[in-house]
């Protein structure tokens, strides 16, 4: 059974992340604006909170220190993707262009600021923020052990953004504006919808979830940050296609990631896995294996945002 | 044909806007870093790749080979409506056929070089053919697609390479070196640069852009293409059969990514296949160098070209104290603007309406250009 648990919450880390970003790329791409510079914002939301944990590592500790990084790595996140969000909207730009350009210029910024501020580019911090079993809630038999140990607050700031992110989308005068931009921009426009500023919107939550996931990919997995993220803003792209663009489904798809990510990461500390000598590569590929398998037969009806990657024009016909 | 003209020629002035804009920024970062030795640093990057002569200048090419190729694969795929993100997959994959072949196929003489290098791109293809049909079969995004053949790609190689004998330097964690003969020849180009690492590699990536170009402007099939990346359903009324032209360029691009990764491990520089779990860099940097050189062939050669100079003039940096990656961000800036293409066509398209204004009353070459640039937008890339 422990060995379930260690799975399980494995599986967390890798899959937290992947589906904050995802569901911020959701935003964006339902607003109408592809976001495949989720990447570079993830890294930059990464650089600025991790470099404020190094700073203050010496002062303080614990989940307020890490409450404020991640204050830190969302804002981060919501300026970085202005650059997106004027480029895309404002000047019409090609969204797949300036997208590239943020997530070149990302890990480029970050090891050159990193080299000046202190001399090296991997940026070292303690980790702090596990929490070994939450008080009360831990003790639960079995719920206790799957969701209250060994975990980390970031895990319930994930979920409470999905189930926030579902009521938006859905239940809020908001949400519905701004998945009739993402499908028709000129009749949201008709009904009397600002379309810039919900493509704004859309665009910024984006970068605030990206940030923030850029920071929660981190700290659990590393004690330093060295300027990438390791391709899980491309990876959360993914999660954001295969989950059809719907929070419900966009969890789904980064749990089922998650869960083989986590195996491939920990098979030698599970006996039985461990004793049927596959090669650890083959580990390392089945996660992206198994999800262009699962994507061939879930991708025929495609429901892609039908304005997405399409610079809005008022006067178009 | 006048028309045509026009729209190349605001084109490259985006560009060229953009170099500029890119530059400056870049300056003003190395102002803000560390004054002093700001100009003379700023200079060698402008410079930097000439301090060799024309050994400097040899490298730039040999620099610029593979991300021509790379960059010729994702601007081709851009030309007909597919974003091929997977090139750094294709690159490996690519790269590791011609290692293979360039390793254990002992007895083929001369023609050695040749047979690793089409084993490159053969696998290349292969690699760049899955997402296709999936796109075209089952309508998988073939971007997410090409993602996850990359790490497929990557993880393949590198289980591969380690685990078989004759092909895996265990002390340095990377491939043996491919054997003499697998080695592209010079063709020459040694004289011409001399103590450079150059190689036929960049001749034969010219050859491949000259042969892209042709194919994509003149021939039936290009045209088919390209239909196929303007409009799918329009293309398919009009009697195309729009799965296989997405197959096909997939599998094209992926031939030409395959292709910059044998260029690179024939080369006989003493690179090779590294055993390390990251995706290869010359595939993202091929999107920064087909967006750069507006997707048209002979823009990317020129683009390949320009960025390996900047990287060439880079290295140098180091004297002055700056960390080479301001020359990333430069890249990105320049990137960025040139996303500002549409832009500054209309403002140039707006100039010259009052111009036409002037002279003739309500002539409209503006006019024309610009609604030629709003069209060209709309056919454009989608991720």
């Amino acid at each position: 059974m422990s060995v379930v648990y260690f799975i399980f919450q494995q599986t967390m880390f890798f899959a937290i992340p992947l589906l904050i970003v995802a569901l911020g790329g959701m935003f964006s791409e339902r607003s109408g604006v592809v976001n495949i510079a989720l990447e570079g914002i993830m890294t930059m939301g990464a650089f600025t909170s991790i470099l404020f944990l190094n700073l203050t590592g010496k002062n303080m500790s614990g989940q307020g220190q890490l409450l404020i990084a991640i204050v830190i790595a969302m804002a981060t996140g919501v300026v970085f993707s202005l650059f997106h969000a004027y480029a895309a909207i404002n000047m019409k730009a090609d969204q797949t262009i300036s997208g590239t350009a943020l997530n070149m210029f990302a890990p480029a910024f970050a090891i050159f600021v990193a080299r000046i501020i202190q001399g090296v580019q991997q940026v070292q911090f303690s980790n702090t923020f596990r929490i070994e079993s939450v008080p009360v809630l831990g003790s639960i038999p079995v719920v206790g052990d799957l969701f209250f140990k060994n975990t980390y607050i970031t895990t319930y700031i994930g979920i409470g953004i999905l189930i926030l992110s579902a009521v938006v989308l859905y239940k809020t005068k908001f949400g519905l504006r701004l998945r009739a931009c993402g499908e028709h921009p000129q009749a949201a426009d008709a009904a009397g919808v600002n379309v810039y500023r919900m493509q704004y919107a859309g665009v910024m939550i984006s970068g605030a979830l990206g940030g923030l996931g850029g920071l929660v990919f981190v700290v659990p997995t590393s004690t330093n940050f060295n300027a990438t993220v390791s391709g899980y803003g491309f990876l959360a792209l993914a999660v954001l296609i295969f989950g059809q663009w719907k929070p419900g489904r966009i969890l789904g798809a980064s749990l089922f990631f998650g869960l083989t990510k986590a195996v491939a990461a920990a098979y030698s500390g599970i006996p039985f896995l461990n004793n049927m000598g596959i090669p650890s590569y083959l580990y390392k590929m089945i996660p992206y294996i198994a999800t262009l398998i699962v994507l061939i037969f879930t991708s025929k009806n495609s429901q892609a945002p039908r304005a997405s990657g399409v610079p809005y024009d008022k006067g178009a016909r | 044909m006048n028309k045509k003209r026009k729209f190349d020629y605001t084109g490259v002035l985006s560009s060229v806007f953009a170099i500029l804009i890119g530059l400056i920024v870049g300056f003003i970062i190395l102002l803000i870093c560390n004054p002093k030795q700001s100009a003379p640093g700023f200079f060698t990057i402008l410079t930097g790749a000439f301090t060799h002569g024309a050994k400097g200048v040899g490298q730039v090419f040999y620099y610029s080979t593979p991300i021509i190729l790379t960059g010729l694969s994702v601007g081709f795929a851009f030309k007909t409506g597919l974003f091929n993100i997977g090139a750094s997959g294709q690159f490996i994959v690519g790269g590791f056929g011609a290692v293979y072949v360039g390793i254990m196929c002992e007895n083929l003489g001369s023609i050695h070089w040749l047979a690793a290098l089409l084993a490159g791109v053969l696998f290349g293809a292969i690699w760049g053919l899955v997402p296709g049909l999936l796109k075209a079969f089952f309508n998988v995004n073939e971007v997410i697609a090409s993602i996850m053949m990359n790490y497929i790609g990557m993880y393949g190689v590198n289980w591969f390479v380690k685990s078989y004998k004759p092909m895996f330097n265990n002390i340095r964690n990377e491939s043996k070196p491919v054997l003499q003969t697998a080695n592209i020849p010079k063709m020459g180009l040694d004289k011409l640069f001399p103590d450079s690492s150059i190689n036929g590699g960049f001749i034969i990536a010219v050859l491949v852009v000259i042969l892209i170009y042709l194919v994509l402007d003149k021939t039936a099939f290009g045209y088919e293409l390209k239909a196929v990346g303007y409009n799918r359903d329009a293309s398919r009324y009009a009697g195309i059969n729009e799965k296989k032209g997405i197959v096909f360029s997939m599998m094209i691009a992926g031939a030409i990514s395959g292709l910059a990764g044998a260029c690179l491990y024939l080369a006989g520089t003493g690179k090779h296949i590294e055993i390390v779990d990251t995706l290869a860099d010359e595939g993202f940097t091929g999107i920064s160098v087909a967006l750069l050189g507006l997707c048209h062939p002979i823009g990317i050669l020129f683009a390949g070209i320009f960025i390996a100079y900047l990287t060439a003039g880079g290295f140098y940096l180091q004297l002055f104290e700056f960390s080479t990656e301001i020359i990333d961000i430069i890249v990105a800036i320049i990137i960025y603007f040139s996303a500002f293409a549409l832009m500054v066509k209309m403002l140039i398209a707006k100039v010259e309406k009052n111009k036409g204004d002037k002279k003739s009353g309500l002539k409209e070459p503006g006019d024309a250009a610009a609604s030629k640039a709003v069209s060209d937008k709309k056919g454009g890339i989608k991720a």
